[in-house]
């Protein structure tokens, strides 16, 4: 618990990705099963236990100390699990460091098997028997608060790095190993064979493409690639098997439980790729007299996305669909070694038996020189398409990133000229400068000179346009509070960011009423008058 | 006589009307008493200034020789009369030459401790308790939450970081007096040998306190010369913290930035400044250490001075102890 403990308060604090891999794979190497295996889990929250609430902590807590010194120390530090981890009395016949602390196996266990009345008098022990650090760890653990930034997907990058294999094969196996993931870490470490993935409706590793670059094109030939449009939705593998019905992301997290609707409508044998959209009933019949659904925008998705709960009536306002476009197993079937034109018709004939309401095909966009492609990415016939995708017709569907077989081209950007208001010092070896900006646009016309922000950018520029924003930043400091300066921004002063992002959406939550999708700086205008930036107004009128 | 006939706070600092001198004045007086060298407590532009050698010494390195008109070396234990006075320095465990001062007359006696800490320093004197009516103490870190963990398993902390990330500079945020050479003590004790690169401000301060004795072991200055050479990857660089956030903080690719602070016991500090990896080392009592100290000494009386007072005075008065809270002006809260 110890070792864990410093892990993630080393990993909270490490702002780099390569650092926190580091922290982890280091930590699997000198921590043993099945200890390792348990924090893993911990960090992948896939460890459930029987959860206590903080209020039973702060009861625990109250015995121990005066309630006024605990009262001025949580208004101190504002942080309940904080608080305790760092009032709690060590005993006087426990000298503090002393090599009893609890081990991972030990709280889960005890506390799996405990009733909920034995629940406080075991917390109470581990307390006891813990550092400050061990302490807040074990708060956070049973309290269901492990919030450490690192997502699923990098810990398994760090088990790839461990191991020296390719994550893919990591996520592979993913749904079909249980904790504390012994036969994995057995492989890992070249003891055993790669463990079978005996889950039924496993995930397949996806295939992603490399974005066209300039001169690409000049190389194909236009005869060796279909194209289709890329859609603005959630890239995902639905696959029944056996019964089993899961939805997966492109990384493997598995998201069946966010989408009750589509999974009833799983009613098949294999394995697809495809976009996961979501939209709202129009006027058109289908052949039976349903309404069929029509498209909805990436706002629309986001009702959906990121809820533990989804209520009857989001569902029914925006049900979701599939927009299918590759084929991975058709029935009993492994068909990925197929080239794509195969897998293409297998999948048409696929779909052909699915609910038309849940599923239809991503169409092919026909093509016979790269001038068409050209005019059809710079018009696509509707928002939610980002692009176009080239797939050669001879390619498999392999795992990971394979340079050749499949391009993505993506819709030119949309661009405003925005205006600096804010600059907060970046981690790690951007520390020394202002990296992170928040910029905005002016409300009603430049001359009310009121400005609202509408981002939040911090990569796009090069070191050296860096530090000339980051010399800007200090020589026209109107206030600081803590990490972040406030910079001179009205119609005589100003620094004009041109910023570039992929979409808007309308948003409750930003002051703007707008939410930028991936914004970026794509030129310091030094030579333009903030006077000039753009309004809200013309930012409204990009709302799809 | 009663306590505060023999001291009061003013708005210059802690007066004493007998003796007609001030301990740690913030503003100019006639005659300072300077309990030791950090910049809220000796400043300079007194007309008479009493302290330990060592506290002169370092405030004519920070201010110039000319930082007082007068000075007078108060040897450690030493009884001293001022005006009727009797006055004496006893060590405080702060920094190097830091003292608490003993103030007494017509059967009562006051000791005003400074900044104290009770745990043992190797660079510096270990702190005495002193029996007395009237204990003045600071209360930095009075919360029943700042509990300093050992400080050698903070600087294992650092060396086992550098083991793990060996192509990466530890810039370690230390307090120019006494913090820094704290840190490059205990790093030498647990058996760093290499080079530690110091920041300019450190330098004069470093050299000093080696006149003193203090072995600090190989010091170069992290200049960008020594960047370019690539002499920074696994090495520790200690500056001050204001460093951090500027430009001088460039020449090191990809550092692991620390900082050596009591403050670092806190979380959401550590991460507000962006520190990779806090260093829990104080040179302030932690909570145990003050209410130990108290205990010890038991005074009749407490007085509670810059920090949380409420709570130290919360708990002398749940022990029966009388305490109040002496409101100075001009001391930091954020002094380390
Ligand atoms: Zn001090
Ligand atoms: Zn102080």
């Amino acid at each position: 618990m110890k070792r864990f403990a410093e892990l993630l308060d080393r990993l909270v604090l490490t702002p780099s990705r390569n650092g926190k891999l580091k922290l982890m794979v280091d930590y699997f190497n000198e921590v043993p099963d099945p200890e390792r295996g348990l924090a893993l889990a911990a960090i992948t929250r896939d460890l459930s236990i029987a959860s206590i609430k903080p209020a039973m902590l702060r009861g625990l807590v109250e015995e121990r100390v005066d309630p006024v010194l605990f009262a001025l120390s949580y208004d101190y530090l504002g942080d309940l699990a904080e608080t305790i981890a760092l009032i709690w009395p060590v005993g006087e016949d426990r000298p503090q460091g002393a090599n009893d602390a609890p081990t991972l196996l030990e709280v889960v266990e005890t506390l799996h098997a405990a009733t909920r009345a034995k629940a406080p008098a075991l917390v109470a022990d581990w307390l006891d028997r813990l550092d400050a650090s061990g302490r807040y760890a074990l708060i956070k653990l049973v309290t269901g608060g492990m919030r450490i930034g690192v997502s699923a997907r990098l810990a398994k990058q760090a088990l790839a790095d461990f191991g020296k294999v390719d994550v893919t094969a990591i996520e592979e196996l993913w749904h079909g190993l249980d904790i504390p993931y012994l036969p994995l870490f057995a492989w890992l470490e070249g003891h055993t064979d790669k463990p079978a993935n005996l889950a039924a409706a496993p995930f397949r590793p996806v295939m992603l493409a490399t974005a066209i670059e300039d001169g690409d094109l000049d190389k194909l030939d236009p005869a060796d690639y279909a194209a289709e449009w890329k859609w603005d939705g959630i890239r995902v593998q639905a696959t029944a098997e056996g019964g089993v019905r899961r939805l997966y992301t492109r990384t493997g997290d598995d998201i069946s439980a966010t989408f009750p609707d589509l999974m009833e409508h799983l009613n098949f044998e294999g394995s697809m790729d495809g976009e996961l959209l979501v939209g709202h009933r129009s006027g058109d019949l289908l052949d039976d007299g349903r309404q069929r659904i029509e498209i909805g925008s990436f706002g629309d998705l986001q009702q959906r996305l990121n809820r533990k709960i989804v209520s009857a009536k989001t569902i029914e306002s925006y049900p979701a669909f599939i927009r299918a476009y590759d084929l991975m197993q058709d029935g009993d079937r492994d068909v990925r070694a197929e080239p794509f034109r195969e897998r293409r018709r297998r999948l048409e004939r696929f779909v052909q038996h699915l609910d038309p309401e849940r599923f239809d095909i991503s169409p092919l966009v026909p093509f016979d020189d790269w001038s068409q492609i050209v005019d059809f990415r710079s018009e696509p016939p509707h928002p939610i398409i980002e692009g176009l995708m080239l797939k050669r017709w001879d390619s498999a569907y392999v795992p990971g990133r394979p340079r050749g077989p499949w391009f993505k081209w993506k819709r030119e950007p949309f661009l405003i000229d925005a205006v600096l208001m804010y600059a907060q010092r970046g981690h790690g070896k951007r520390s020394s400068f202002y990296s992170d900006y928040t910029f905005g646009v002016w409300k009603g016309v430049p001359e009310d000179g009121e400005l609202v922000p509408v981002g939040k950018a911090y990569f796009g520029f090069t070191d050296e346009e860096l530090k000339q924003i980051d010399k800007y930043v200090r020589d026209n400091t109107v206030e600081r509070f803590g990490p972040v300066r406030s910079v001179r921004a009205n119609l005589k002063t100003g620094l004009v960011l041109e910023i570039a992002f992929e979409g808007l959406n309308r948003s409750a939550r930003h002051k703007s009423g707008v939410a930028m999708r991936f914004p970026r700086i794509s030129r310091l205008r030094w030579d333009k008058p903030a006077r000039e930036a753009d309004t809200l107004e013309t930012l409204e009128k990009m709302l799809p | 006589m009663r306590p505060e006939d023999l001291l009061q706070p003013r708005p210059e600092g802690l007066y004493c009307p007998p003796g007609d001198f001030y301990i740690d004045p913030v503003r100019p007086v006639e005659r300072a008493l300077v309990t030791h060298g950090h910049a809220d407590h000796a400043r300079p532009g007194n007309v008479r200034v009493l302290a330990t050698a060592q506290t002169l010494d370092i405030m004519a390195i920070r201010y110039g020789a000319d930082f007082a008109k007068e000075r007078q070396v108060a040897a450690l234990g030493e009884a001293l009369t001022i005006n009727g006075v009797d006055v004496s320095f006893h060590p405080a465990g702060h920094v190097l030459g830091s003292a608490q001062i003993a103030v007494a007359k017509d059967g009562m006696k006051i000791v005003a401790s400074g900044d104290y800490k009770p745990r043992p320093d190797p660079t510096c004197a270990a702190f005495e308790p002193i029996a007395c009516d009237v204990f003045i103490t600071e209360a930095t870190f009075a919360l029943p939450v700042f509990r300093h963990p050992d400080d050698r398993a903070e600087i294992q902390k650092l060396l086992r970081s550098l083991r793990q990330f060996p192509d990466r500079a530890h810039l370690v945020g230390a307090y120019a007096l006494g913090k820094a050479q704290r840190v490059i003590r205990l790093l030498r004790d647990e058996g760093h040998e290499d080079t530690i690169y110091i920041h300019g401000a450190l330098k004069t301060l470093c050299d000093y306190y080696e006149s003193q004795g203090i072995a600090l072991g190989p010091l170069a200055p992290a200049t960008v010369d020594n960047a370019s050479k690539g002499a920074f990857a696994a090495a520790i660089v200690v500056g001050p913290p204001s460093a951090f956030a500027d430009r001088w903080a460039r020449r090191f690719p990809d550092p692991v930035s620390c900082f050596a602070s009591g403050w670092m016991r806190v979380r959401q500090r550590a991460k507000q400044r962006g520190v990779e990896l806090p260093l829990i080392l104080s040179d302030h009592a932690d909570w145990d250490e003050l209410v130990d100290t108290i205990t010890t000494i038991a005074p009749s009386e407490v007085w509670v001075t810059h920090g949380r007072e409420e709570a130290l005075v919360r708990w002398c008065e749940t022990k029966g102890i009388r305490a109040r809270p002496l409101h100075l002006i001009g001391y930091e809260d954020e002094a380390e």
